[in-house]
């Protein structure tokens, strides 16, 4: 539906956002209420655009279809969380690796910081809550929060318990695309050693 | 003539903002801009820039500034009591300054964010189609951060020319400004529309929140002011799965205390949403310091839709105000 609504852009739209289970929209109501001279409000004009599209929007083909592969790596240094995962539910580190790594994440909504994207559903055995007070995170951890799994693609304080880290940057403000996920792509991860971990990392920096 | 002016002395938060970022929420990516656009926009008006050309948002203490050339400035929203070289200056008015002229600001008289517009727009390099600084992604604006001592920002290239002015003062103040009475009156009035979790606070909260002031706490910033008020209290549960916030939406925090989203904020949320601040009214809010407080009232969408129509027409009428008095200015010289 973002996509038929981007495709479509009426005067005044400014944003759109996808959440979960919602798609917000950002729009100018001087702009709208100059261009269609209406006799209702901005809004009643807006939310008719979006019930009228939505049935349109489903014939839509999603081009976010593709797997996205990610290397991330597990090592003790780069998982602070990943011990007391284990321990709290009976796993040995290398079964919570590996339940993480089974399943291909869908990223349902990007939000929080530049590039992060909120990514599920993560295997019950494994779901853990958000921690009760934010810690200092580096960019490219991989957090687990219940059911949501996510990377943080900048340093930044965060609660998520965090598993491992990915040494391919998400966010670059310099480049073209200065965010690589976006929501409806489908990601895979997969595990590399902390010596690829290095190897990507610096590959990057040119 | 290029001009540029320095940085003496860095404030405790002095960002290039211009109108914001559109169109990258969904990558996570904020809109950003001032606190108080429509201060912003009459910056810009005031000097005869393009209505959203890049300007400063200062706060108290603010900087101390140089300007390098001669140079046609205006300071609009927040009265810091500035002054240049010593000589107190009006805010909300076209000046003419000399070259090697020096701007800071004394006290905190009125208001929380003040815009300083120089005449040729700042020159920054536009990051995703904005010049507004984005200080958590380190991009935008002034390389991604707030100014600091020695900065040395440039402005482009000017076509008014005022040296006759300068004859005998450093400072000259031109003879008009605009009058701001009805975009800040009521300044402890803020209108508000209910949001989808209105209805989930009990009957007792939604009393209390719309009886009671609430109080601007210290912790505030431009990501968000923490409010103190009365206990509200959502009666069902109201874990919520996160979607879309914007600035102005109201939020219940789990410690019953309510946030309200700010130029900063995240692009998404999953706290209740209580309601949403007009955009009318939020450079009315912006301008709201810590221990300031206001009264939330209710009013429906077509009202916020009239009084944003209404304060943009009265912004068009300042630019075409602004534009002719300039013209005649130049005749003048």
């Amino acid at each position: 539906m973002q996509a038929w609504i981007e495709k479509h852009a009426f005067e005044g739209l400014k944003d759109t956002i996808v959440g979960y289970s919602s798609l917000s929209i950002l729009y100018d109501p001087v702009t709208i209420l100059r261009k269609q001279k209406l006799k209702s409000t901005a809004y009643e004009f807006v939310k008719s655009i979006l019930e009228s599209s939505f049935s349109a929007s489903l014939e839509l083909k999603s081009d976010n279809g593709s797997e996205i592969h990610l290397p991330v790596c597990y090592d003790e240094m780069f998982a602070p969380d990943l011990a007391s995962i284990a321990a709290s539910k009976n796993f040995d580190r290398e079964d919570v690796i590996n339940i993480h790594l089974s399943r291909v994440y869908r990223v349902y909504m990007m939000g929080f910081l530049p590039g992060f994207a909120y990514m599920g559903d993560v295997d019950e055995r494994i779901q853990l809550p958000r921690k009760d007070k934010p810690e200092n995170v580096t960019a490219g951890s991989v957090g687990i929060a219940n059911a949501q799994t996510g990377i943080y693609p900048l340093d930044s304080p965060g609660g998520w318990q965090i598993i491992g880290r990915t040494p391919v940057k998400l966010f670059n403000p310099q480049a073209i695309q200065p965010v690589k996920l976006k929501s409806g792509q489908f990601i895979r991860f997969h595990r590399i050693s902390t010596a690829e971990f290095e190897e990507i990392s610096i590959s990057q920096m040119f | 003539m290029i001009m540029s002016i320095s940085i003496l002395k860095s404030g405790v938060l002095d960002t290039v903002q211009d109108k914001g970022r559109y169109g990258y929420g969904n990558l996570g990516i904020n809109i950003g801009g001032p606190m108080d656009v429509y201060a912003m926009k009459v910056a810009n008006m005031l000097v005869s820039n393009p209505i959203d050309s890049a300007i400063i948002e200062i706060h108290f203490p603010g900087p101390q500034i140089l300007f390098e050339q001669n140079a046609l400035i205006t300071l609009t929203g927040a009265d810091f009591s500035a002054t240049i070289n010593g000589e107190p200056v009006d805010s909300w008015k076209p000046i003419v300054v000399k070259r090697k002229s020096v701007l800071l600001f004394s006290h905190r008289k009125a208001g929380a964010r003040c815009y300083l517009a120089v005449h040729g727009g700042l020159c920054v390099p536009k990051w995703l189609n904005s010049s507004s600084t984005n200080l958590k992604a380190k991009a935008g604006g002034w390389n991604g951060r707030k100014l600091e001592k020695g900065d040395e920002l440039q402005f482009g290239e000017t076509h008014l020319y005022f040296p006759a002015l300068l004859k005998e003062k450093s400072v000259h103040e031109l003879p008009w400004s605009v009058d701001t009475k009805s975009i800040y009156q009521y300044p402890n009035e803020i209108a508000f529309i209910p949001g989808h979790e209105w209805a989930s606070l009990s009957e007792e909260s939604q009393e209390r929140f719309l009886q009671n002031n609430f109080t601007i706490h210290p912790s505030s910033d431009r990501m968000g002011y923490h409010l103190r008020g009365p206990e509200i209290i959502a009666c069902e549960n109201t874990q919520l799965v996160s979607s879309a916030v914007s600035f102005g939406t109201i939020q219940l925090l789990p410690n019953n205390q309510l946030i309200i989203l700010m130029a900063d904020h995240q692009t998404t949320g999953g706290y209740p949403r209580i309601g949403h601040v007009i955009t009318a009214h939020l450079p009315k809010l912006a301008q709201l310091a810590a221990s300031d407080s206001f009264h939330l009232r209710p009013v429906d969408v077509a009202t916020a839709e009239h009084a944003l129509v209404s304060q943009e027409m009265e912004l068009q009428i300042i630019n075409h105000g602004c534009d002719e008095r300039m013209k005649n200015a130049i005749c003048l010289v």
